[in-house]
């Protein structure tokens, strides 16, 4: 199958995603409120008690733990969505039409974009409310964006993946929050690297969403002089570090998902 | 070309279950094949096989032609499938369901938009076409299913139990919109667990029992299969059933069924003579009856007679009753 049919066919199927969000708003505003919600938490409840470290403020070290945690949630977005055309029948449909293989998952995955954008700009704005500055260059901060929505990409993938096994959307959300909340909350998020136990700090260093909470940091220019930065590899090149783990994931769920997508057949 | 669809031998296990275990079908050219059987007979697995959903674990199968597992994607589009979960998406409109469709068999945004309004029009959608299928009724989503089977028009359909879950109406509605179909000349493949239905809009019949066919035929010729005319009766009085199971048996040609307080046996020869022989009896005995008919043999009995058990399961009401009969 030409990559031209990929093309076209993926970007009818994620026209048919867009347009639900054009007749359910209610499901935006749900992805937009729990963003929202946990800066405005982390800002005010979390904020007075939890020490990013000296002269540093919580609302800027804050940030860009926020921004990944919501673009990994956001990813089982992807999952669910597929795993509910699935129970409805509706992969059936398209399984029995002569369009591309990948064009389906490749569709949901680029509509998810949309998602993540909008969710992205949402939060950059509570953010500036509650007191938050990009201080790099435009280019840097743009940079910071763009390898948000690049790793959200790769992640929708693994979700989707898991959205095709999955019996029934229950399944997917309790057994992605099973995976997602270790993810972000054992990472350096929300709390400093330090404050862990030294044997848990190893997997937060090396944990892909600390990398890019620190790449993304480094790039808004939230990560003052005087802080310490762990002498590890993914800590000190957090920006390639995470682009590693892209390209890694998209190695390897890209294909497992194809593969997994041909087999599946409806409930 | 003669054979449309020509499957031999298909077999598909799931662990240690054989949901099919070597299935033959043949379906010539402009006609309708009927795959008749309960829930679980292996229906849906054939047609997911025949519709390339599925690869089987043995035996081979082409469609119009082009070799299933050889050429899936050929086979895809030379087909049109409607599944038994009406596959149209809930938050587009007809219209954009349609449209969609046609564009991914490869039609041009502009093709696929007058496809859409025109099988809109045919299946007297055109009012809701631009309305969220969500406000749909049952049987219009069914139609817009089917509707979206024809986009490319396919040499071949496949309908999986179009007619399951819909109410007398709809079921109706989705009769005509069929048999137009047919008269167009389409070759289809239809299953169901309807025996009606296969009767009313099937050229051949394949009756299919756990994974494998048990009977094939016209509907006529698997009727006279079970022989000749029927006396049904129920009993007023639970109590008397019992009796009046043996005076029919005295003069019925096969087995007695029943089901709760109803009775049903074959009689040869002159059906009208023995139903009255019998009401004499049964007056005799003094046994109060509810209702009592002489019945031209249905695709119900054929299944009954061919599987030992009747034929809509799942439901428990029935269920006891298959019990009863095989006892």
């Amino acid at each position: 199958m030409s990559p031209l049919r990929v093309a076209t066919d993926g970007w009818v199927v994620a026209k048919r995603n867009l347009i639900k969000i054009k007749r359910v708003p209610e499901i935006m505003v749900f992805v937009l409120m729990s963003p929202i919600m946990f800066v405005l938490l982390f800002a005010y409840v979390f904020g007075g008690a939890i020490d990013a470290g000296p002269g540093l403020d919580y609302k800027e070290f804050l940030i860009g733990g926020i921004f990944a945690q919501t673009v990994v949630f956001g990813a089982t977005y992807s999952g669910a969505a597929l795993a509910e055309d699935m129970q409805k029948g509706f992969i059936d449909r398209f399984r029995s039409l002569p369009m591309s293989r990948s064009a389906v998952l490749v569709g949901r995955t680029t509509s998810d974009v949309v998602y993540n954008v909008v969710s992205l700009a949402v939060m950059a704005i509570t953010g500036l409310f509650v007191g938050w500055r990009a201080h790099g260059s435009i280019l840097e901060t743009a940079a910071a964006f763009a390898l948000l929505l690049v790793f959200a990409y790769a992640i929708s993938w693994v979700m989707a993946f898991i959205g095709l096994i999955v019996p029934s959307v229950d399944v997917i959300n309790n057994a992605s929050f099973l995976v997602i909340m270790p993810l972000t909350f054992v990472s350096n998020a929300f709390v400093p690297l330090e404050s862990f136990p030294s044997g848990l700090r190893h997997v937060v260093e090396w944990n892909p969403v600390s990398a890019i909470t620190q790449g993304v940091r480094e790039l808004f220019g939230n990560v003052p002089d005087g802080m310490h930065v762990p002498e590890v590899w993914s800590m000190q090149h957090p920006v390639l570090y995470t682009l590693l783990w892209i390209v890694l994931i998209l190695l390897v769920f890209v294909p497992l998902s194809v593969r997994q997508y041909q087999r599946t057949t409806g409930k | 070309m003669g054979e449309m669809i020509q499957a031999r031998g298909l077999v598909k296990r799931y662990g240690e279950v054989e949901a099919l275990s070597g299935l033959d079908l043949t379906v010539p050219q402009g006609t309708v094949l009927g795959l008749l059987g309960p829930n679980g007979a292996g229906k849906t697995t054939a047609v997911r096989i025949l519709t390339t959903l599925l690869k089987p674990d043995d035996g081979q199968a082409e469609v119009a032609g082009v070799d299933v597992l050889a050429d899936p994607n050929g086979v895809r589009r030379r087909i049109g499938l409607s599944g038994q979960y009406a596959a149209v998406d809930e938050y587009l409109t007809g219209f954009e369901n349609l449209q969609m469709v046609g564009r991914l068999y490869g039609m041009s945004a502009r093709r696929a938009g007058a496809r859409a309004r025109e099988l809109l029009e045919r299946f007297g959608l055109t009012d809701a076409a631009d309305r969220p299928s969500k406000t749909y009724s049952g049987g219009m989503r069914r139609r817009l299913d089917l509707a979206g089977a024809l986009v490319a028009e396919p040499p071949v359909l496949v309908l999986d139990e179009p007619t399951t879950g819909l109410d007398p109406r709809s079921r109706q509605q989705m009769w005509d919109v069929i048999r137009d179909l047919v008269g167009s000349g389409a070759t289809l493949l239809l299953t169901t667990q309807y025996l009606e239905e296969a009767d009313l809009l099937a050229d051949n019949i394949v009756v299919i029992d756990q994974g494998r066919a048990i009977a094939e035929g016209t509907a006529d010729e698997l009727k006279s299969q079970t022989g000749g005319e029927r006396i049904e009766l129920v009993v007023a009085d639970g109590a008397r059933t019992d009796d009046a199971a043996r005076l029919l048996g005295e003069i019925a040609a096969g087995d007695v069924i029943r089901r709760d307080r109803g009775l049903s046996a074959a009689v040869s020869g002159d059906g009208a003579g023995q139903l009255r022989v019998l009401l004499d009896r049964l007056a005799e005995a003094d046994i109060a009856l509810l209702d009592i008919g002489l019945r031209r043999p249905t695709l119900d009995d054929v299944f009954l007679e061919l599987t030992g058990h009747v034929a809509e399961a799942g439901d428990s009401q029935t269920d006891d009753a298959t019990e009863e009969v095989s006892r």
